[in-house]
């Protein structure tokens, strides 16, 4: 077994590969989503504000999009400021926004047409840096693209959120290739708690961290946005340890 | 007798006819005098009207408008939208017009006038098919060279371009063929397009023609900041500005755009007009720039919040006009609620500088975060009349359902459309075994076939 190295060499070391990085360590501060779970595994305690973030669905969400889509609208309903969202063609049901907390007097429609055009915008949007969020579903991300998008928000402290979703579930692949992205998610649906009486609980989803610039990955089983955009543990990982939880997941999928 | 509506040749009058003719058919016929001149004054002030739609117009006499669309269309959605605002606009004010658009002025002029609809979009690249049965009298010919060409057996615009052009213009001059060539787009037919006096405008002409985009957006810089000085001592905004190009070849190119709110920021105004310049065909070289605030608003100076009061929202209508005019007005807007319980007609679009009141939906129940434009048709079994289904299949998976919720009925709106007096929808919140949800809905309320089909559709995804 290894030993855990001391904390002050690893802040030491991150302090040396930011200067290796080249550039002033900017931060913008971090939104956290108030489950410690969660915050205890993004550097910062939350989501880095001023970045560019991932969110793609499993299995059909991939190709659908729902649960990313709710997702996102839960971060950007805890953010401050409008939200411009942009979309290549318009599905979104915006009662269904409302309820992740994000109200319609807050958010604002791009429809692109075609990915080309719909980058350039969220590139715009976020350099504007009057926005409290950017959101942009995208399919193909290329690292030049994600690296520009990455840049813009830095530079403006605006956070992007680029939901991946593609046409067909096969080319969900495309989610591994590498992108300037800070985090990377994925959310898929879970099979809802069964209540004591007919009906369909709240939603509950598998949340992966899949990818977490000066962090690690982590999985968590995390209850749907409630009305305000706020997740919650479930109640049966709450009171487990996340390191059993994960290998767990690991051996079931 | 100059004109005849519809009423008048239903009363068996026509144009041509000799007034007293008419009088006898007709008994108490008022006769007024034909005023040709201000026939063309008020056609010149329609045209002036009409460059809210583009900054090319020009009265076309005696009886129509020719506008030149190209890069003002997607500012009002597309062809076909702007064309019917068009017709709707002049039926407001109880005039009928017929409208058409084409790759040239005189097909254009032709299928407005003879095509026999009252809109017609004629593709690009189909001009040519789409003339050949129109008659000779949509290619603006002398009546005396027509009545020439009927004699000789001609009836259509076909017959007469599939004709060897030499012993034509041999016989009736160049003129026919000149309009044949304008028609089809072989010959520039440039416009000559209407000013109003009353507009802001700065004007640059060249001794030298411009052709190179880096000179043309220089020279655009320079009309911005002439042009936001005059708009400065005016206090007045611009909300529309076009950017007219005169070519050496007597053609005019032209760019449009708008803004959000009254705008007189010069950096600002380039940024927009500095989007579309590389639309612009420079062709031999461009010898004169006009830019003309063609929409413009009072701009006063505004109060600026204390920040004791409340937080400053910082101003976004700079993006909103970036990203309008490169989508188009309608590809960016806001959603807002109606009052319906049909879920697809309980979002509107409004626009994004719309006045926000705070209003929301009434969320009793969970809504889906997809909703499909159309509701797609599934597999079923249910039992009737109030269960959710225990498996359908949708785009050929089967689910079985594992927890449902509903039903939630939806009753059709009687006082929108009649057909949905009786509708009855019942929508179920259902989850299949991996903890998908979908919404889904039994058309019909489940006993009574005059509710609806009884067959099931999904509507939405939920997350």
């Amino acid at each position: 077994m290894a030993r855990r190295p001391a904390p002050e060499t690893l802040s030491d070391l991150r302090e040396r590969i930011q200067r290796l990085e080249g550039r002033e360590a900017r931060t913008c501060g971090a939104l956290p989503f108030g489950v410690p779970d969660i915050d205890r595994r993004l550097p910062g305690g939350g989501l880095a504000l001023g970045a560019l973030h991932e969110v793609a669905g499993g299995g059909n969400g991939a190709v659908d999009g729902a649960a990313a889509a709710l997702f996102t609208a839960g971060i950007a309903a805890r953010t401050k400021g409008k939200i411009l969202w942009c979309v290549v063609r318009q599905d979104l049901f915006a009662p269904a926004i409302a309820q992740a907390g994000l109200a319609p007097g807050r958010v604002v429609y791009v429809e692109a047409g075609d990915e080309r055009t719909l980058l350039a915008c969220f590139e715009d949007a976020l350099r504007h840096g009057g926005l409290g969020a950017v959101i942009g579903e995208v399919a193909k991300l290329s690292m030049t693209a994600s690296r520009r998008l990455q840049l813009a928000a830095e530079g403006s402290g605006t956070t992007a959120l680029a939901i991946r979703r593609w046409r067909r579930q096969t080319e969900a692949a495309d989610f591994g290739q590498p992108t300037a992205s800070v985090t990377r998610w994925r959310v898929s649906v879970l099979p809802s708690v069964a209540l004591p009486v007919p009906g369909v609980g709240r939603a509950r989803w598998l949340l992966e961290l899949i990818r977490c610039r000066a962090g690690e990955c982590a999985d968590f089983e995390v209850e749907a946005c409630d009305g305000k955009g706020r997740l919650a543990l479930s109640p049966e990982m709450a009171d487990r340890s996340p390191a059993a939880q994960v290998a767990r997941q690991r051996a079931t999928r | 007798m100059t004109a005849a509506d519809a009423l008048a040749e239903s009363a068996g009058l026509h144009v041509g006819m000799p007034a007293t003719k008419a009088q006898a058919l007709v008994p108490g016929l008022a006769v007024l005098d034909a005023d040709p001149a201000g026939d063309a004054n008020a056609l010149h002030r329609l045209a002036v009207w009409a460059l809210r739609f583009s900054p090319m117009v020009a009265p076309d006499p005696p009886d129509g408008l020719v506008i030149d669309t190209t890069g003002a269309d997607h500012l009002h959605g597309g062809e076909e939208v702007m064309l019917r605002a068009l017709v709707d606009r002049f039926a407001a004010s109880r005039l009928e017009a017929r409208v058409a658009i084409a790759d040239t002025w005189g097909a254009a002029h032709a299928a407005a006038r003879h095509a026999g609809a009252a809109m017609v979009i004629v593709e690009p690249g189909h001009t040519r098919r789409a003339l050949a049965a129109l008659p000779l009298a949509a290619l603006r010919l002398p009546d005396r060279m027509r009545a020439d060409l009927h004699v000789l057996g001609f009836s259509t615009i076909g017959e007469l371009a599939a004709q060897p052009r030499a012993p034509l213009t041999l016989r009736f001059g160049p003129q026919l063929a000149r309009r044949l060539d304008q028609a089809f787009g072989d010959v520039p037919e440039p416009i000559e397009p209407v000013r109003s006096l009353d507009l802001v405008e700065v004007r640059r002409t060249f001794a030298e023609p411009i052709g190179a985009p880096e000179t043309i957006r220089r020279y655009t810089g320079k009309l911005i900041v002439a042009l936001v000085s005059e708009l400065e001592g005016r206090g007045l905004g611009a909300r529309r500005l076009d950017l007219l190009f005169g070519r050496v070849d007597n053609r005019w190119e032209a760019i449009r755009i708008g803004t959000a709110r009254a705008e007189r920021d010069a950096r600002r105004l380039t940024r927009l007009l500095a989007e579309r310049i590389e639309t612009i065909d420079p062709g031999f070289g461009i010898e004169v720039m006009t830019l003309t605030a063609s929409l413009a608003e009072p701009l006063g100076a505004v109060q600026v919040i204390s920040s004791l009061v409340e937080e400053e929202e910082p101003d976004v209508s700079g993006l909103y006009d970036l990203i309008a005019n490169r989508v188009g007005e309608r590809g960016l807007y806001r959603f807002a609620p109606v009052a319906s319980d049909v879920p697809e007609r309980s979002v509107m679009q409004i626009g994004p500088l719309a006045l926000d009141d705070g209003a929301s939906w009434v969320d009793h129940w969970p809504r889906p975060s997809r909703l499909l434009a159309r509701p797609e048709p599934v597999e079923t079994m249910a039992l009737l009349p109030d269960h959710p289904p225990v498996w359908f299949t949708w785009r050929r998976q089967r689910r079985r359902v594992r927890r449902a919720d509903g039903p939630e009925r939806v009753f059709g709106e009687w006082w929108k459309r009649e057909a949905e007096a009786a509708t009855v929808r019942d929508y179920f919140r259902v989850e299949d075994d991996a903890g998908e949800r979908f919404w889904i809905y039994r058309a019909g309320d489940g006993e009574h076939p005059e509710t609806g089909s009884h067959r099931w559709y999904l509507h939405g995804i939920f997350a």
